[in-house]
C-alpha cells in the first residue's frame, strides 16, 4: 500500500457514458430525433470493450451498466478513498472518432454539456477535459471556444491517434486554440480504428492492441517534435494519458541519437528533442508498466531526467492496480509529491483558480 | 606548444582542406575564404576521422518547412554518424557546450619569418618569398 498525500490531483478518471440515451437530453432536436429514429447506439470506443477486464476493476464494477456510470460510486471508490483534491474527468466515447464530422461534433457537444451538468455541478472536486471531434479541427476549435469560458474544463482531449499524425499542419488550429486558452491537450489511449493501430496492419488480439498502444504515443511525439509543432507553439503542453511510462527513457535516447545524425532534415528542431519533450510533455502514471521492483522503478524515474513530467492518476475505474496501490513502489518521495500536487497544478493552471 | 608549418598558402586555396600530422597528432587545416582553421581530426563521439566527412553549409529554418542554407562551406559532418561541427570553432551543433573537437590556433606567416625560427617544418622546405600556414600545437 502506498501512503498517499492527501490533496492529490487525479489526472485521469473516467465517468462512463451509459449509452446514447444518457446524452439525448443534451442534443438538439435534429440529433435527438436522428438517434431515436435510427436506434443508433453503441458509440463505445473499440479500444475499450465494455466487458473487458481492463475496462473495470471487479470491485469497482457497478451493480448494473457500464463502468464508471455512477457518481456516488466514483465518490466513494476514488474521490474519498484516495483523498483527492481534484480529479479530471476524461470520458471515453465515440464523439471524438465518429466518421461523420457533424455527428461526432454533436456527440462531443452533448458529452461536454452532460459532464458539466451531471458531474461537475454535483461534486466540487471534479474537473473535466473538453472532448472534441478530432476528425474535424475546425469543429474542434468551435467546441474549445464554446467551453473555454467554463473554467471547470481544464484540458482538451483527443484520442491517441486520429486521421493523421498530430504534427501535421492540419491540426495547427487545435493547438492554436488550446494555447490561446492556456489549456493543455491530453492524448488518451484509444483510436478511431479506421487506420490500423500498428505500422504493419491489424493485430488479431486485444492483448496486442493494448500493449502496442505505447507505439502510437511514440509516433505522435515524434510527429509533434519533428514537424516542428512544439517549436511553433512553445507554450503548448501535451499530456499522454494511459500511455504507460517506462518506454519513455529508451525512446528519448533513440530520438536524441538519431536527431544528432540527421538534424539538417528538420532544422526547425533547434534543440535536443528530449529537452523539448521534458519541457512540453507530461504523462499520467497509470499504467506505469514496471516490474514490482522498487529499484527498477527508481532507476526509470531517474532516466526520465525530469521530476516535472509525471502526473498522478488512478485511471479509475480501469483495472491497473489492486487495492490502494495507485503508484508503483520505488518512486522517490519528492518526485511522488510533485507528481501528485505540483505537477498537476502547473500543467493545468486552471486548477489554481478559485471558482 | 610549438609553431608548426603545415602548408604553403598557395597549396591550400579557399574551400580546400589538408590533413597534417603535427607532433603525432592528426590535424585538419581548412581555408574558409582566406581564413585558416585547424581542428583535430577526431570526432569526440567515437573517434572517426572527422575532417574526412562532407563539408556543407548550416541548414536552419524560419519555422516548420521553411528551410534556409547559411554559412556555405563552414560546417563539417562526421563521416560516421553525421554529427555537425562548426569549422570556425570546433563546436558541435547538437550540443555545443559539451561536445566539441579540439581547435588549434593558426596563423599565416611569411617564409622570411619562418626561416628564422623557432618554427618547425617537418616535411616542407620553406622559401622566403612564400607565405605559410602555421599551426600552434
Amino acid at each position: 500500500m502506498n501512503a498517499l498525500s492527501p490533496g492529490a490531483v487525479d489526472c485521469d478518471i473516467h465517468p462512463g457514458v451509459q449509452g446514447i440515451k444518457t446524452l439525448l437530453p443534451y442534443m438538439d432536436d435534429h440529433w435527438r430525433d436522428h438517434m431515436l429514429r435510427r436506434a443508433a447506439d453503441d458509440f463505445d470506443l473499440a479500444s475499450y470493450p465494455p466487458r473487458s477486464p481492463l475496462v473495470c476493476r471487479e470491485d469497482w464494477r457497478p451493480p448494473q451498466g457500464k463502468a464508471g456510470n455512477s457518481l456516488e460510486l466514483m465518490q466513494r471508490q476514488a474521490l474519498d478513498a484516495f483523498g483527492l483534491r481534484y480529479a479530471i474527468c476524461n470520458p471515453l466515447y465515440g464523439g471524438a472518432v465518429a466518421v461523420s464530422d457533424a455527428m461526432g461534433s454533436a456527440i462531443c457537444r452533448a458529452m461536454n454539456d452532460w459532464i458539466a451538468a451531471e458531474w461537475l455541478a454535483r461534486d466540487h472536486r471534479l474537473r473535466a477535459s473538453i472532448v472534441v471531434p478530432a476528425q474535424a479541427p475546425d469543429l474542434a476549435v468551435e467546441e474549445i471556444e464554446r467551453l473555454a469560458p467554463d473554467r471547470r474544463f481544464v484540458q482538451v482531449l483527443l484520442p491517441a491517434a486520429a486521421e493523421l499524425l498530430y504534427g501535421k499542419r492540419y491540426y495547427w488550429p487545435i493547438w492554436e486554440a488550446a494555447v490561446r486558452h492556456n489549456l493543455p491537450v491530453g492524448l488518451h489511449a484509444g483510436l478511431a480504428y479506421r487506420y490500423a493501430p500498428t505500422s504493419n496492419g491489424w493485430p488479431s488480439h486485444h492483448l496486442h492492441d493494448y500493449v502496442a498502444a505505447s507505439q502510437v504515443f511514440e509516433d505522435q511525439l515524434l510527429s509533434l517534435v519533428t514537424e516542428g509543432t512544439f517549436g511553433r507553439f512553445p507554450t503548448l503542453r501535451i499530456v499522454l494519458i494511459e500511455s504507460g511510462v517506462t518506454w519513455l527513457p529508451g525512446f528519448l535516447w533513440r530520438h536524441l541519437k538519431t536527431w544528432r545524425g540527421v538534424r539538417p532534415e528538420v532544422p526547425w528542431v533547434d534543440r535536443p528533442p528530449p529537452e523539448i519533450i521534458r519541457e512540453q510533455v507530461r504523462l499520467t502514471m497509470q499504467p506505469f508498466d514496471a516490474p514490482p521492483d522498487p529499484e527498477v522503478v527508481a532507476r526509470v524515474v531517474e532516466q526520465i531526467g525530469s521530476d516535472e513530467m509525471l502526473l498522478f492518476a488512478t485511471d479509475y475505474p480501469h483495472w491497473q492496480f489492486e487495492g490502494m496501490a495507485a503508484v508503483p513502489a520505488g518512486i522517490p518521495p519528492a518526485v511522488l509529491r510533485k507528481a501528485m500536487q505540483d505537477n498537476p497544478l502547473a500543467t493545468y493552471p486552471r486548477l489554481q483558480e478559485a471558482l | 606548444m610549438g609553431k608548426h608549418v603545415v602548408a604553403a598558402v598557395s597549396e591550400l586555396p579557399p574551400g580546400s582542406r589538408r590533413l597534417a600530422t603535427v607532433r603525432g597528432r592528426p590535424i585538419a587545416v581548412f581555408n574558409l575564404d582566406g581564413e585558416f582553421f585547424a581542428l583535430v581530426n577526431r570526432c569526440p563521439h567515437q573517434g572517426a576521422g572527422l575532417c574526412e566527412g562532407e563539408v556543407t553549409g548550416l541548414v536552419t529554418a524560419d519555422g516548420p518547412g521553411r528551410y534556409r542554407l547559411e554559412r556555405p562551406g563552414e560546417i563539417i559532418r562526421c563521416p560516421w554518424h553525421g554529427w555537425e561541427f562548426d569549422i570556425r570553432t570546433g563546436q558541435s551543433w547538437c550540443d555545443p557546450a559539451r561536445i566539441r573537437t579540439r581547435q588549434y590556433p593558426v596563423e599565416v606567416t611569411p617564409g622570411s619569418t619562418v626561416v628564422k625560427g623557432p618554427y618547425v617544418a617537418e616535411t616542407l622546405s620553406v622559401m622566403v618569398e612564400e607565405d605559410y600556414v602555421v599551426v600552434e600545437v
